[in-house]
């Protein structure tokens, strides 16, 4: 019987659970100095001068270094098609474009030396003139590169078609902004570097990408790739923004060789708020058509993108929500333009979903305002627009090839799990009641992209003499239990028990190739990589069983619950894994070991449909989640235990963003969230527990049947929460309340309705 | 200064500055790298440890105020053999972590919360209330709080 | 997350710590359970040159039953407070809030002296004070002296404790039966208030007492709606004067419009419970 699809509990956990994991922050570097940042205290200035006279002769300081010391390039942005002149300086080098942006290193015996000297560098400014809204960013009135001559660093212009609604019966438009958040993974930014014996580079990473920090590093350093060793102990969470490598970790690698001796970087979080790189930061106008009775015929987004002060992954997020603009839904035409500016703030990164989740909330945004201006059930008019189960692989209006997909079934289950006519009832009883407890549902039907990137991915199973596997792989996880369920996978082809089975990840000598966990990726390409490998050593194997048992291949069978290779028919003569692996030793010289680099057969698309309840308080505007039903559907599901896991945390982080999450800066680019007390991570306190499920309509484009489900519950809950505060208030007149849906937003949505209301009453009777 | 505490049962010593927090004489001075910072401004309850037996932020604690004191960190509580404690166990049988970096405080919340509830039956919304003081970024908290529930009815924790 | 060097006392009495605060004058800081503090200094925000830990004076800690009123000592933490039988059948009102300020590890250490010393708006514990028309207890290098609770707060972050006196108890009049209501909205459950309200029945002349939580930059009772009330007005109409004549501020979680809004809705609620 198949191990796959069980509730396996992770082998990672006894570790964690009983000494704690080892983090970069955590490891025991002998003589290490420490290494912290003077960073920007306004949000454009031309630097005029940096005095750390005082700061060099402070105890226990080894050095103090600026971009100008470092005489290294700037980080060009990573993708050649954002604007490539607006590179980014390793450490601020003559302007400063943000609030935290680092200016001068400092290295030091211990990090309270180095954080005390810290504070005697004394940075002089002459402040520039600041943009902190993308829409005024787009004026290219105020510049952050001079030079190049405006704020745009990369856009998606098709242009407006004059008749893009013609044979619409109703349009709707609603402006919708998609705030700004912080990632927070618990475990901040940090690195480690040192000089090995052979003069190579060792660097530890809190990263998603062992392989893509090593390459970063060699280009940044001028360095050869073999020359640096990359290590990621356990990591404390990433969600997109550790996928990147930032200045500090180029920084901390130059100490070391500068100095010759390790450096640990280990940034607090009031820095990590303004370092690591933010989320989302999209402007939305969209604009949706349709007949009176639901059908809708023609959708149009357009999307202004914050990039940050340095085009990033950020800049090109609207290419992800163009991809996914249309949703679920069959619409005959779609239109899609965007333009990413840069703006005196954070530079944005990916972040759970990144520019998808985006996508989703704009079109259930969009099917809400459409709903209720008709008049009809949102379950109704979703039902009605979904594709069809029969027309897939579908191509949407935007050119993008959805694999496989049943949507139906999955918005059926979500609605029956909710016990929605009951809700309504509910809903409806609150309502004629009048208190100040009003009950909302929202509805999100939503399809994402996941393993979007081109890239495959890497995966070894090598056999010891002694039968137990190795497995090697391009993943980088943190958090998501690639040990276990790596494993699974090997253990179900092998017949191997899963104790006996290690799994290696992120260490660029002993894994030679990788890409690494983002996108949703690792299962439907490392996990099927490894799948891949191994399949193949089970047939080495078999060649090699043939041979000492001296049969033919094709008669050679693997006993899987015992783990040995027999003729067919003859199991009592049979071969293990520890003889056929130090056979393949003796014979040909070379350890019982497949190695395969899967290449991507295209994305896969999840979906599925979340319902959320919210209970609003009218009078203080104050929103409290009340159930959340998430089914989701994410192809066929390894080990449901973990899959749910994803799907949990996706929740909170989106109905983090929809209730309370939001980076907030003033008009002057100070940030006014910059920590933990500051900027709501939202608790166990205010959520409900989940009520998730899976419905499995397997990939065609992976040997697992797999699709990602790291981000669906991110993309699935934000827009049902949203719409659930929305529909709260919809009696009252609301139509649409921004993320985060705060008690002022709620209240101030209730004001403005009220006075419509009042001014709708007035200008009848007018008419009148 | 030096200051001495009763570190998971073994008395230690270590020669700190005053400004010297809990969590850094428990990680840097004492060498116990379980228990982890994820703010600076006593939110996060990454580094809650039991002080004298009950939970507190060791953030937002001296070095110097613990002089003489018991401190348990998450390395105090398996059982000598490996055994781990029912609070432990139930984190990994509900898949209660997966980064794991909130973990070792997450579950010093929840010990204390056990040691605190007398008489009274925790519900859901107990738990839920009383792990206010502790973020996770990647669970959602759904299987936190099952595996809080189920080490609650754990036999060896009903006194 | 590392605070500036200092020099640090452990204090073993009230006599050596008023010593030690008038040697050092402003330099010097009082250390109870830190949760004020500690936070500040971590940020380096407060950046004191010596900390005078009181935490460890025999004495401190406790709930006495003063015949009308009770006594706590000021080192008594908000968790002994939430949980002693005392305080909660004689000042439910007190229990009740200090059951709710921070999160568990928080309300373990921190301290009701430490909380209203620190004199913050956004804090509970001086709106209870004020309601209640507490005294609080000082002492000094020269002895002890009462402060009534109108007179403790004299501005943001500021009270009437000088930089060589410490706050050793607070007394407040019993409440019994008599009726109260708490309000506060916060942001996530363990925050700050954005608006908080107190409201208590007194006993004696059997007024109706009314303080507000994070509304303007010092703690302050809500006159005009306790006079109204007086006057014979409904708690609806009395609620509707909540913010009046009373400074507001506006930040990013509230507006002054919005917070003026949230003080009366909150006193409504607030007095609703109060006066059932």
């Amino acid at each position: 019987m198949s191990i796959l699809g069980n509730r396996v509990l992770r082998r990672e956990d006894p570790k964690l659970l009983t000494t704690g994991g080892t983090y970069v922050g955590d490891l025991d570097l002998p003589s290490a100095l420490s290494l912290t940042f003077v960073r920007a205290t306004i949000a454009h200035g031309r630097i005029l001068g940096v005095d750390s006279k005082d700061a060099k002769r402070a105890p226990g300081v080894v050095g103090v270094f600026t971009c100008d010391d470092m005489g290294l390039a700037p980080m060009p942005p990573s993708m050649a098609f954002l604007n490539q002149a607006m590179a980014r300086p390793l450490l601020a080098s003559g302007v400063v474009r943000y609030v935290g942006e680092a200016v001068v290193a400092v290295v030091a015996e211990s990090a309270a030396a180095a954080t005390d000297a810290a504070e005697l560098v004394v940075i002089d400014y002459e402040p520039l003139a600041v943009v902190v809204d993308p829409l005024e960013a787009l004026k290219d009135e105020t510049l952050l590169f001079p030079e190049v001559g405006t704020n745009n660093c990369f856009e998606l212009q098709f242009g407006h078609d004059d008749r893009f609604f013609e044979g619409c019966d109703v349009v709707v438009r609603q402006r919708i902004i998609n705030q700004r958040v912080a990632p927070c993974p618990l475990e901040t930014r940090a690195a480690a570097a040192l000089l090995e014996g052979d003069g190579r580079l060792l660097f530890y990473s809190s990263t998603q990408s062992a392989h893509g920090v090593r390459d970063t590093l060699a280009s940044s350093l001028d360095l050869a790739k073999e020359s640096i060793h990359v290590i990621t102990p356990d990591v404390g969470g990433g969600f997109g923004a550790k996928a990147t490598v930032y200045p500090e970790d180029v920084v901390t690698a130059w100490c070391a060789r500068r100095l010759g001796r390790p450096i640990v970087w280990s940034e607090t979080r009031s820095e990590s708020m303004l370092g690591l790189g933010h989320g989302r930061a999209q402007v939305q106008d969209v604009e949706i058509g349709g007949t009176r009775d639901g059908r809708i015929l023609a959708y149009r987004i357009d999307v202004v993108q914050d990039a940050g002060a340095y085009p990033a992954i950020g800049a090109m997020l609207p290419f992800m929500t163009r991809t996914m603009a249309t949703g679920v839904y069959d619409i005959a035409r779609a239109e899609f333009n965007s333009t990413s500016v840069v703006t005196n703030t954070v530079p944005t990164v990916a972040y759970r979903g990144a520019g998808r989740p985006e996508a989703a909330a704009a079109i259930e945004r969009a099917m809400d305002c459409y709903a209720a201006e008709i008049a009809m059930d949102p379950g109704e008019l979703r039902r009605k627009n979904l594709i069809a189960a029969d027309v897939f692989p579908y191509t949407t209006p935007t050119g993008t090839e959805y694999d496989s997909g049943n949507y139906v079934p999955a918005l059926d289950l979500a609605l029956e799990m909710a016990g929605y006519p009951k809700l309504r009832a509910d809903q409806q009883a609150r309502r004629r009641a009048g208190g100040s407890r009003q009950l909302g549902i929202g509805l999100s039907s939503y399809v994402e992209i996941t393993n979007g990137v081109p890239e495959g991915e890497y995966g070894a199973v090598e056999i010891l003499p002694n039968g137990k596997a190795i497995v090697r792989t391009g993943t980088s996880p943190h958090g998501q239990g690639h040990h276990t369920s790596w494993a699974m996978l090997v253990a179900d082809q092998l017949g191997i028990a899963m104790e006996d089975i290690e799994v290696i990840h992120g260490d660029t000598d002993l894994v030679p190739r990788g890409v690494g966990t983002f996108g949703s990726r690792s299962l439907q390409i490392g996990g099927a990589a490894v799948n891949q490998a191994a399949i193949e050593v089970v047939d080495k194997a078999r060649a090699l069983a043939a041979d000492l048992l001296e049969a033919d291949v094709a008669d050679i069978v693997l006993d899987k619950p015992g783990a040995t290779f027999h003729v067919a028919g003859t199991p009592s003569i049979s071969r293990g894994w520890a003889e056929l692996a130090q056979a393949s030793l003796e014979r040909a010289g070379e350890p019982l070991m497949a190695e395969v680099d899967l290449p991507t057969a295209g994305a896969t698309f999840p979906f599925g449909t979340h319902v959320a309840v919210v209970e609003v308080d009218t009078e203080t505007g104050q929103v409290r989640l009340v159930s959340h039903v998430a089914v989701d559907d994410a192809g066929r599901i390894l080990n449901p235990l973990l899959a749910e896991g994803q799907v949990h945390g996706g929740i909170a982080q989106g109905a983090a963003q929809a209730l309370v999450e939001e980076f907030s800066y003033d008009a002057a680019g100070n940030p006014l969230t910059g920590n933990f007390a500051d900027y709501s991570i939202i608790s166990a306190a205010e959520l409900p527990s989940f009520d998730a499920a899976f419905t499995e309509t397997p990939t065609p484009r992976n040997a697992l049947g797999a699709k990602g489900i790291g981000e669906s519950g991110t993309i699935g809950s934000t827009p049902a929460v949203q719409n659930a505060v929305v529909d709260a208030l919809s009696h009252l007149g609301v139509r649409h309340v921004d993320m985060a849906t705060t008690p002022e937003r709620v209240w101030l949505a209730i004001q403005a309705a009220r006075a419509d209301a009042g001014n709708g009453t007035k200008s009848r009777k007018g008419a009148a | 200064m030096e200051v001495t505490i009763t570190l998971n049962g073994t008395e230690c010593t270590h020669d700190v500055e005053p400004r010297t927090l809990l969590v850094y004489y428990i990680r840097e001075a004492a060498g116990l790298k379980g228990t982890n910072i994820g703010c600076d401004t006593t939110s996060c309850g990454a580094c809650t440890v039991l002080l004298d037996g009950r939970s507190v932020k060791s953030c937002t604690v001296l070095a110097a105020q613990a002089e003489g004191r018991t401190v348990t960190t998450i390395e105090g509580l398996a059982e000598a053999d490996g055994t781990m404690h029912p609070v432990q166990r139930a984190f990994q049988e509900h898949h209660g972590l997966q980064c794991g970096y909130c973990t070792p405080g997450m579950v010093m919340a929840i010990v204390s919360m056990l040691a605190e509830r007398g008489d009274h039956v925790l519900t859901e919304a107990d738990v839920r209330l009383g792990l206010e003081g502790n973020l996770c970024r990647c669970t959602g908290y759904h299987n936190i709080v099952e595996a809080a529930l189920a080490a609650a009815r754990a036999p060896e924790l009903r006194l | 997350m590392i605070p500036a060097s200092f020099d640090y006392v452990r204090a073993d009495s009230l006599d050596q710590a008023t010593g030690l605060l008038e040697r050092h004058g402003d330099g010097a800081k009082v250390l109870a359970g830190g949760h004020s503090l500690l936070p500040l200094m971590k940020l380096r925000l407060a950046v004191p040159e010596v900390l005078v830990d009181i935490g460890r004076i025999p004495g401190l800690s406790y709930v006495r039953d003063g015949g009308d009123h009770l006594a706590v000592g000021a080192l008594t933490t908000h968790d002994e407070i939430a949980r002693s039988p005392l305080v909660g059948s004689q000042l439910p009102l007190l229990a009740h809030v200090a059951g709710q300020i921070g999160d568990p590890q928080v309300r373990h250490r921190g301290t009701i002296g430490g909380s209203l010393a620190h004199g913050d708006p956004a804090s509970d514990l001086p709106a209870v004070v004020l309601a209640l028309r507490g005294t609080l207890v000082l002492r000094g290098p020269g002895g002890s002296r009462e402060v009534d609770s109108e007179a403790f707060h004299l501005g943001f972050l500021e009270t009437a404790v000088a930089p060589d006196e410490i706050l050793t108890e607070i007394r407040l009049p019993k409440m019994g039966e008599l009726g109260w209501g708490f309000e506060k909205l916060t942001k996530r459950a363990q925050d700050w208030a954005i608006v908080g309200a107190v409201a208590a029945r007194l006993d004696g002349d059997g007024s109706t007492a009314i303080a507000l939580i994070n509304v303007g930059p010092v703690p302050a009772r809500a006159l005009a709606a306790e006079a109204a009330l007086e006057a014979g007005s409904s708690p609806a109409e009395a609620a509707a004067r909540a913010d009046d004549g009373i400074e507001v501020s506006g930040d990013l979680n509230a507006s002054e419009a919005f917070r003026r809004h949230l003080t009366r809705v909150l006193v409504g609620r607030a007095l609703e419970k109060a006066l059932v």
